[in-house]
């Protein structure tokens, strides 16, 4: 026996997938300008460990000598990631989704548990509500990177009519620096979720589509009572002047 | 199988659950699909819309409507109160990167350089370094921003454009919306929005670290605009000149935005 349970509002799927290609074509265009300038990389002293990036995939996603192209992408896209983050933080503190959302008391302690349940060292899954302790750490965390991305972009694009805000992100070398690294945060985030997605299954996949997720009612729990059809009497159908003997069970006439 | 499926969708067919959630996993899908679908052919509308007027490529029109707009939208937060931060001249760097010699031909005389100033009405102004020099000399060390993403704290000097308009009388000129300078062999070329311009901190630089400018920084005067990015920033000013329309510029025709501003 399955059982529709109501999952994601339209709304917030709707937010969701806008933000899929739009989010995209920032990162896209955000590497076609961060090619003009490419000087980040993870080291110590001498040895550099992740040059960001190397010439190989500048070449494989054609980065290079693109840098009018990106700003223009870049400036056009963010009104709709701004838009787009606007309205579902809107929409997730007036429709209450926020309750399902924001880490609680115990998401930190949970969150634990869910981590070591999902690398199979520990057996028992944790409680969870629509989203378990490590999802509302994660939705939140996103939430907070995404209005970091909106200040520290806003810091680089307007230094000077926007001063303050460059200074409180450090200046206008660090503003640049917190943005790059939110958006590696943004790849890594999508390659967790990709994955986690992939294991949750096709139900928990669907369910960001339709809304709905299918559950099964265990067969124990409920009596299911079997569907009879009542034979209709042909006889009584069709006028035919019935005898005592097949009062109620005729038979279709040949 | 196509029975089935069109049986869902008659709309006073009483449904299964197990019919509902085929019916709801299809429609919803089907959205999606289309959804999806939407995105790239916008995509592609995009990319094959016409350039904008540029000579030599540029972007689409479409993309550069939505800068001008920008503009219009962050033009409104500028103001002459908001100053660039600035810095003591001991944080200046000595080795300033020059990035580009557009405009700066090997067949320079620096002898014969005059600043031409084309006014309202037609006559033009000749001016000489020294008459530049006779005003008042403003010193700036702030952080010279490159579109490119780099940075450098530099220090340049020159007088403020503001007073070089008051000295020479260019009230009815900078009451235009547009001011345009071109290098002396015409090879690069800005536009720059009045309010930028007339911004406290930008000035008709002749000096950087306290000496005169370096031949490969745009002797003998360059523009210093610490409001916009360094492709506004002309180096060896030939000609200035005063519109309502915007001026053409080198790197918008290239594609960049033209207001550019910081």
């Amino acid at each position: 026996m399955k059982k529709i349970d109501k999952k994601h509002p339209l709304a917030i799927r709707w937010f969701h997938w806008i933000n899929f290609p739009v989010l995209g074509v920032m990162i896209w265009s955000g590497l076609l300008i961060y090619w003009a300038n490419d000087v980040y990389k993870v080291g110590f002293g001498d040895k550099t460990l992740i040059k960001f990036f190397p010439q190989s995939f500048y070449e494989a996603f054609h980065i290079p000598f693109r840098l009018a192209e990106g700003m223009a992408y870049h400036f056009v896209f963010m009104w709709l990631f701004f838009f787009n983050g606007i309205l579902y933080v809107l929409y997730t503190i007036f429709s209450g989704e926020w309750r399902y959302l924001l880490p609680n008391r115990r998401s930190w302690k949970e969150a634990w548990q869910v981590l070591l349940h999902d690398l199979h060292i520990r057996k028992t899954k944790p409680p969870q509500e629509k989203y378990n302790a490590a999802q509302r750490i994660a939705y939140t965390a996103i939430i907070i990177m995404g209005i970091g991305s909106i200040l520290t972009g806003l810091a680089i694009y307007k230094p000077v009519q926007l001063g303050w805000l460059t200074l409180i992100f450090g200046g206008y070398k660090m503003s640049r620096i917190i943005h790059f690294a939110l958006t590696i945060g943004y790849v890594l985030f999508f390659l967790i979720h990709i994955i986690q997605v992939i294991f949750a299954g096709w139900n928990n996949f669907r369910a960001m589509v339709t809304g709905f997720e299918v559950v099964k009612i265990k067969e124990e729990s409920i009596q299911i009572e079997p569907i009879e059809i009542e034979p209709v009497p042909v006889a009584e159908v069709l006028e035919i002047p019935q005898t005592d003997d097949d009062k109620g069970h005729g038979e279709a006439p040949q | 199988m196509s029975n089935f499926v069109s049986n869902l969708f008659k709309s006073n067919k009483k449904l299964t659950v197990d019919e509902y959630i085929v019916k709801k996993t299809i429609t919803s899908f089907f959205f999606l699909f289309i959804f999806f679908g939407g995105c790239i052919w916008a995509w592609k509308w995009v990319r094959h819309q016409p350039l904008d007027g540029g000579i030599r490529g540029g972007i689409q029109q479409p993309l550069r409507d939505v800068l001008n707009t920008n503009e219009a939208v962050f033009s409104k937060i500028f103001s002459k109160k908001h100053l660039t931060k600035t810095y003591p001249v001991s944080a200046a760097i000595k080795n300033v990167r020059p990035n580009g010699n557009l405009g700066m031909g090997n067949d320079f005389d620096p002898a014969t350089w005059q600043l031409y100033v084309i006014k309202k009405k037609g006559d033009t102004l000749a001016l000489k370094l020294d008459d530049l020099k006779k005003l008042p000399k403003t010193d700036i060390v702030f952080n010279f921003k490159c579109i490119e993403g780099w940075n450098q704290i530099t220090h340049w000097a020159g007088v403020k454009f503001s007073d070089f308009v008051k000295a020479y009388g260019l009230n009815e000129e900078a009451a235009m919306k547009y001011v345009g300078l071109m290098t002396p062999d015409e090879e690069y070329y800005v536009g720059i929005d009045m309010a930028s311009i007339l911004h406290p901190q930008t000035i008709l630089c002749y000096e950087l670290n306290g000496a005169p400018l370096p031949m490969r920084e745009g002797y003998p005067l360059r523009l210093i605009i610490p409001v916009k990015y360094g492709i506004k920033h002309l180096k060896r000013i030939g000609t200035i000149y005063f519109d309502n329309n915007r001026p053409p510029d080198y790197w918008a025709e290239r594609g960049y935005d033209y207001y550019s501003g910081l």
